[in-house]
């Protein structure tokens, strides 16, 4: 553990978002409109202008040496597709603008024609790093909308699943983020050690990603034999291995300076710019769906939620380091109190028959064959339903019309927020910080870009 | 989550209520809903803003999200408070109180002849993505945003994808009727 990093007591009564705004710090900085935010509110057609003939570069004040950076789509250290915008002062970033869109597949659209139990195959493929969440949020809308319980059993899986996926998020995070600064053994390390998990995820649910195992009404299969012993070996393989991590970086020197006091952020500039998860968590701002607003069955598991002090880098590495940690507490809990009984409802509007009552009545076949090709009506009205994903709120706004596919679906997606925080936390920094901030952030661009 | 609908009439404000239309419970001068054990407001495009600032004053210190709805293929929608009229347009927004543990949904009807709102960004610089995508999907504008422009689609491309009246695209098939290998 560091000095840097306390976990918050996990009592009902501690509720440092109800104390005074003081010591929340100012939002002023992200309130700026004009040319002095630190966004850089420049469409593509008004850079080309800028930038001129490239044969020709425009001869301007001499003393002006501000020039626009182009980083990325395709860059090694924005994750994926992000593209940044810079407005460059030396090596100093000045003002900035993610240009996000390039992963961009209509998934809400797409999810207008797919039926409510195809939903999740189309969820599952948006943050691809934390699948299971996604699925989550969607089963929950749903069942909001049905107005179905699931069976306990069904929902201790779910959790211990999520849990789960959060520590091989976070592992990933871990090997990201050893990279882009220049730590290439914990990217191997970061990989190996969710591959661990990865491999637990396909025994149970048939795939290493994209599972489409949370359904509506339940999950698709229960936990195969011998799931225990499968997660014990998890729970004795991973936590030395966090401890390795401290030694390799926590407590090393040069990586501490490549991150501390890096992309700074005060609460209320979180807060304003609507920042959830380890972001929000690291300004020291004690926030956590599952502590705060408790979905599934957190209420009755023990754990802490793991704030920073200072709001840089630094500190949102070492609450991701520390949440797998509290994350593979609620597994080992869960292991205690995982109940029996069916994985999925018994609701016959929204479960198939099983497999042998389809041999023996004409009904059950014509039920199943309904409930795969049609599916099922989900009643009319709106809701929307929440989850703590590894990068923060995760929302599912749901709108049915009453037939049996959504007439909308919205995702709310952690990483797509929180992209608004990149310009801010790098303003005035020098570009080689961006790569620490970028990753600090942390953002999955398949939710980005949807 | 489950939140008690709570009729809560500023005192203030009693007299200057003048729509008879609005007949049920109200809340920061807007119709109120429960749906699914959440609180869901229903202000005029002219409510707007001060709604939301009532809601900033209240303690909603986040806004979560900001999304929009094409209603148009859904004609005679049920949902709506009596004294709200169905628009082909819907902006939502959602917003958390941290401290009371609250949580709270807006859904205003944006008639298609003049599809604006105003931006929140002032109020909630957070939206500034949200309120681009919700232009850039569906059409709906935000009348002072810092940057109306898109957002996931191409600067250049014409139309709201996630209008109903744009139709799911489709990759072409060759061979479309030749036999198929199983």
């Amino acid at each position: 553990m560091t000095d840097v990093t306390t976990p918050a007591v996990d009592e009902a009564t501690d509720k440092s978002a109800g104390e005074s705004a003081a010591h929340l710090g100012s939002a002023e900085r992200v309130l700026r409109r004009d040319d002095s935010s630190a966004v850089l509110r420049l469409s593509e057609a008004e850079a080309a202008v800028l930038a001129g003939d490239p044969d020709d570069p425009p001869t301007g004040d001499a003393g002006d040496q501000r020039m626009i950076l182009n980083m990325g789509p395709s860059h090694p250290s924005t994750h994926g597709v992000l593209r940044l915008m810079l407005e460059m002062e030396g090596e100093t970033v000045l003002r900035s603008k993610p240009v996000i869109g390039y992963l961009h597949t209509g998934m809400e659209k797409t999810a207008e024609d797919l039926t409510y139990l195809q939903g999740p195959t189309n969820v599952t493929r948006m943050d691809y790093a934390a699948p299971l969440f996604s699925e989550l949020a969607f089963s929950l809308a749903v069942e909001q909308l049905l107005g179905i319980d699931v069976p306990p059993r069904a929902t201790w899986i779910r959790m211990l699943m999520c849990e789960l996926n959060r520590v091989a998020s976070h592992l990933l995070f871990q090997a990201t983020n050893g990279m882009d600064l220049g730590a290439v053994s914990m990217m191997i390390y970061g990989w190996r050690e969710r591959e661990e998990v990865l491999r637990f995820f396909e025994k149970v649910t048939g795939l290493r990603m994209n599972h489409n195992y949370i359904r509506p009404g339940g999950v698709a299969a229960d936990l195969p034999d011998g799931w225990r012993d499968d997660v014990r070996r998890l729970l004795e393989l991973i936590p030395p291995r966090l401890d390795e991590y401290d030694d390799l970086l926590t407590g090393q020197p040069i990586f501490r300076e490549r991150l501390q006091g890096v992309g700074v952020m005060t609460p209320a500039e979180a807060l304003a710019l609507s920042a959830t998860g380890p972001i929000l968590r690291s300004t020291g701002y004690a926030w956590d769906l599952r502590r705060d607003q408790p979905y599934l069955a957190y209420h009755e598991v023990e754990f802490d939620v793991i704030v920073g002090t200072h709001g840089d880098s630094f500190d949102r590495f070492a609450i991701r380091l520390n949440e797998i940690r509290e994350s593979l507490r609620i597994v080992e809990q869960i292991l205690d109190l995982m109940p029996n009984g069916d994985f999925r409802t018994q609701d016959k509007k929204v479960t198939p028959p099983p497999r042998a009552r389809i041999d023996e009545s004409m009904e059950a076949l014509i039920h199943h064959f309904k409930i795969f090709t049609e599916g099922f009506h989900v009643p009319e009205g709106e809701t929307y339903a929440a989850v703590e994903s590894p990068r923060g709120e995760l929302g599912c706004y749901l709108v049915s019309d009453g037939g049996p596919k959504p007439y909308r679906m919205h995702i709310r997606g952690p990483s797509f927020v929180n992209l608004q925080t990149l310009p801010h936390l790098m303003e005035g920094g020098l570009i080689a910080d961006g790569v620490a901030v970028v990753s600090s952030v942390d953002p999955i661009m398949g939710e980005v870009d949807r | 989550m489950s939140e008690e609908p709570v009729v809560e009439e500023p005192a203030a404000e009693e007299p200057v209520v003048e729509e008879p239309a609005v007949v049920g419970p109200t809340r920061y001068g807007v119709p109120v809903v429960v749906a699914t054990g959440q609180t869901v407001l229903h202000p005029e495009v002219d409510q707007w803003l001060e709604t939301v600032r009532a809601l900033q004053a209240d303690g909603f210190c986040m806004a979560i999200d900001v999304t929009a709805v094409d209603y148009s293929a859904h004609p005679g929608r049920i949902d709506l408070p009596e004294g709200v009229s169905p628009e082909r347009f819907e902006v939502v927004a959602s917003f958390i109180d941290h401290a009371g543990g609250r949580r709270v949904r807006l859904r205003v009807q944006v008639p298609e002849a003049d599809p604006v709102v105003p931006s929140l960004f002032d109020l909630f610089p957070g939206t500034e993505a949200m309120e681009r995508e919700a232009w850039d999907l569906v059409g709906v504008a935000f009348d002072g945003h810092p940057d109306h422009t898109r957002i996931l689609m191409p600067e250049d491309w014409e139309g709201h994808p996630l209008r109903r009246d744009v139709a799911i695209g489709r990759i072409p098939v060759q061979f479309k009727d030749a036999p198929a290998v199983r």
